[in-house]
């Protein structure tokens, strides 16, 4: 096959572009330019897109013999992962831009370029399995569950995964790290990169705080009484409990923790920890990675990256997916995906629109 | 992309394969001890090679050898001409803030003199290019003559090395000249193509540089009337007419003098022949793609158009889609300038010259030189229709957006 390897300068990506040229494929390399301005994004070993990391990739590429570009992805990474970032935390939400970034950059703007010019699949070093199922192509979880990366891969359609290769999801970090070692590959050592590649010193509050300025707004309890100001909504995260500066202690002396964003009014709602319990997520712009859900399917539900698995049964409902959850579920926020699983092969997934509290006793 | 031959080598302007005899000189030099400042035998050596090497430059290009600075290469000689040129008029006269450029310079010049605008204190005046990419003569004398004496240089290449644009240096230099005021010419692309005769074009400072003409990568010369004072850029021991320091590269300047005392002397042979394969080329291009539109001149004389270049804009078309299409049929050309991340930004020159921004990025340079073959033209032209047409599809994937 001809194959379009995305390289980003990192040691996975690396690997995963050499498994594909020692299976024998015909293997290009392409490094993605993803900020305007190519010294802003993190510097060092722990960004994405800096010029070091290009460079990281262009010797990879060189190890390799494997041709090597640079495609320039600056205004659609800007205008449909970042914009979309601010954007959301704007509207109250909390995005995974990680998420986003798969779904309309890497699998859809690199992917219609690649096989418009004549590629069969992009390759990634995401940590996640494709396996031939009976019903298609499926989406696994990586073997190494630490790394796994199918919940930020939920969005991918079944079209898309037909041109995807991930030749890491059956190994673990550490081989891959010993593999790049005996290959050659000056990245072996190089650290994971983390967090957030556009946000350049790691300080999301901060990236926020310049882009949309200050908004405050009131912190209130449940009943509407004003407990204090905050300086910006986008700072909080349904389920934190840091940072609210409330003065006066709640009656029952308990800890007080977000339970809801208002964007409009800019109104951050808190409560005791066991008012964030959540039974039904409500899903919007469901995305499959094979066969859509066919009535109501018991599975298990994952609604943040790293976070684990909940029993749950879903089914859809016009275009919303309702998931209801077995056993209650706290810090379920608005914005993050819920991912749903059959075992390890991923089903699809939605954007957390809603949630209908847990009955409280 | 299964086959990556034949090898198809299309970018002789970025580099072009050293020439036998170059490789001779230089390899010849590369186990003698000796540096060419010392006093002693082994130095004397050394000396009198790096003089020979002077003196053969200096006679194949219309100089004299006191007027042969060499120099790390084409770049360096470009900063040193243009900084150089700069703080030593200033010095004089502080009135003479001026600096005019043309705006389709190499980044070497372009750069240099925008450096001087922003951190020592030039006006800088970028004159216009009409739509081949020719320097207005006419709006170069109205510059000058605003205000002679506010003039510090002027800068106008030889040759384009983008678009093969031969501009009219000649007449820039005489204007300058009428004022006292020195003219740089960047003829790095011109030397081996067109006649280039130091003396007889009025500069008085030019850039050559040796993998251009068959020579190694790492070496060239500012030729730089003796009259005309530079402040240096690069301070130490002096080595060269106390403009240029470091220790002089023995061999590289070896082999250089070599290569070009070669392509000058076959010039008028090798313009010949190269524009017969470029018009064969343009043919080909145009025939397979009727809508390829050719930038720069197209008068196809050696006073009008470098005779190896073939510039063209292919309409609906990214350059990097082009490229990494022939590239993966073994075909190796070039989009133009590269920023260090290796993204590629719209050329300068296509700008100045009225292109679009859209029209810039999907352009692609092919460059001919002492190799360049018959069959490498038929092998573009055989591949250049079915790449144009698969870039195309992909160029409007990326403007409509995403499809799935």
């Amino acid at each position: 096959m001809r194959v379009l390897a995305a390289m980003s300068g990192g040691v996975d990506s690396a690997v995963a572009a050499a498994r594909a040229v020692a299976a024998g494929h015909d293997v290009t390399g392409v490094h993605l330019a993803l900020s305007r301005n190519p010294l802003s994004y993190r510097s060092g070993a722990r960004g994405c897109c800096t010029q070091e990391d290009a460079r990281d990739a262009r010797r990879a590429a060189d190890v390799l013999g494997i041709p090597f570009y640079v495609w320039d992805l600056a205004e659609r990474f800007h205008a449909d992962v970042v914009e979309d970032f601010v954007q959301e935390y704007s509207s109250g939400r909390t995005p995974n831009p990680c998420l986003r970034c798969n779904e309309k950059i890497k699998f859809a703007a690199v992917l219609d370029r690649a096989l418009a010019l004549g590629f069969d699949a992009v390759c990634t070093g995401h940590y996640a399995r494709l396996v031939d199922g009976p019903h298609g192509r499926e989406l696994h979880r990586s073997v190494d569950a630490e790394k796994d990366q199918s919940y930020v891969l939920g969005v991918l359609t079944a079209q898309q995964l037909a041109h995807a290769m991930f030749p890491l999801g059956g190994s673990r970090k550490t081989e891959v790290r010993a593999e790049a070692a005996e290959r050659g590959l000056a990245v072996a050592d190089k650290p994971d990169s983390h967090d957030i590649c556009f946000v350049a010193d790691g300080d999301t509050a901060g990236f926020l705080a310049r882009e949309l300025g200050d908004q405050p707004g009131n912190v209130v309890d449940e009943d509407g009484t004003v407990l204090g100001q905050h300086d910006a909504s986008y700072a909080f995260t349904v389920g934190q409990r840091r940072g609210l500066r409330i003065g006066r202690p709640a009656a029952d002396g308990k800890p007080r923790y977000v339970l809801s964003i208002e964007p409009v009014s800019r109104t951050i709602t808190v409560g005791p920890r066991e008012h964030l319990a959540v039974s039904v997520i409500e899903g919007a712009k469901p995305r499959w990675c094979g066969e859509p859900l066919d009535g109501t399917q018991e599975c298990r539900a994952q609604i943040r990256a790293h976070g684990e698995t909940l029993a749950a049964r879903a089914w859809l409902d016009g275009d919303t997916l309702r998931v209801e959850l077995a056993e209650p579920a706290v810090g379920v926020a608005p914005g993050q995906a819920v991912v749903l699983y059959d075992g390890t092969r991923v089903i699809g997934s939605a954007t957390i629109a809603g949630t209908l509290a847990a009955a409280t006793a | 992309m299964t086959t990556r031959s034949p090898h198809v080598y299309l970018d002789h302007a970025a580099t072009t394969p050293m020439l036998p005899e170059a490789v001779a000189a230089m390899t010849a030099q590369l186990t003698r001890l000796g540096n060419a400042s010392s006093l002693h035998t082994s130095g004397r050596a050394a000396r009198r090679v790096v003089e020979e090497a002077r003196e053969t430059i200096a006679k194949a290009l219309g100089a004299r050898p006191s007027e042969v600075i060499f120099t790390g290469g084409g770049t360096e000689a470009d900063n040193l001409a243009v900084k150089g040129l700069y703080w030593s008029r200033r010095a004089a006269d502080p009135r003479r803030r001026r600096v005019l450029a043309s705006a389709v310079e190499h980044h070497a010049v372009l750069d240099a003199v925008a450096w001087l605008g922003s951190v020592a204190g030039a006006d800088v005046e970028w004159l216009p290019v009409d739509k081949l990419g020719r320097v207005d003569v006419d709006a170069v004398r109205s510059s000058v003559e605003r205000d002679p004496e506010s003039v510090a240089l002027v800068t106008l290449m030889w040759v384009n090395n983008e678009v093969g644009t031969v501009q009219p240096v000649r007449e820039v230099a005489a204007i300058a000249r009428q004022h006292g005021i020195p003219t740089h010419t960047d003829a790095v692309q011109a030397v081996g193509q067109l006649p280039v005769d130091f003396a007889a074009s009025g500069v008085d400072a030019m850039t050559v540089t040796g993998h251009k003409v068959g020579g190694p990568i790492g070496v060239g010369a500012l030729v730089v009337r003796r009259e005309t004072n530079l402040v240096p850029v690069l301070h130490g021991g002096g080595q060269e007419r106390d403009v240029r320091s470091g220790t002089l590269d023995v061999p590289a300047i070896a082999g250089f003098a070599a290569a070009l005392e070669i392509a000058t002397a076959e010039q008028p042979a090798r313009a010949a022949t190269l524009a017969g394969l470029r018009d064969e080329l343009i043919r080909q291009v145009r025939a397979a793609v009727p809508e390829a539109e050719l930038n720069g001149d197209p008068d196809p004389s050696v006073e009008h158009r470098l005779p190896g270049n073939a510039h063209f804009s292919f309409p609906g078309c990214e350059g990097d889609s082009l490229l990494l299409l022939l590239d993966a049929r073994g075909i190796e050309c070039s989009t133009g300038s590269a920023c260090s991340a290796g993204v590629a930004e719209p050329s300068h020159v296509l700008i100045a010259m009225g292109r679009d921004e859209e029209r810039a990025r999907g352009s692609l340079r092919f460059s001919l030189g002492h190799t360049s073959t018959r069959a490498e033209v038929d092998a573009l032209g055989a591949a250049i229709g079915p790449v144009v047409e698969r870039a195309r599809a992909a160029g409007l994937v990326n403007v409509s957006g995403g499809t799935f």
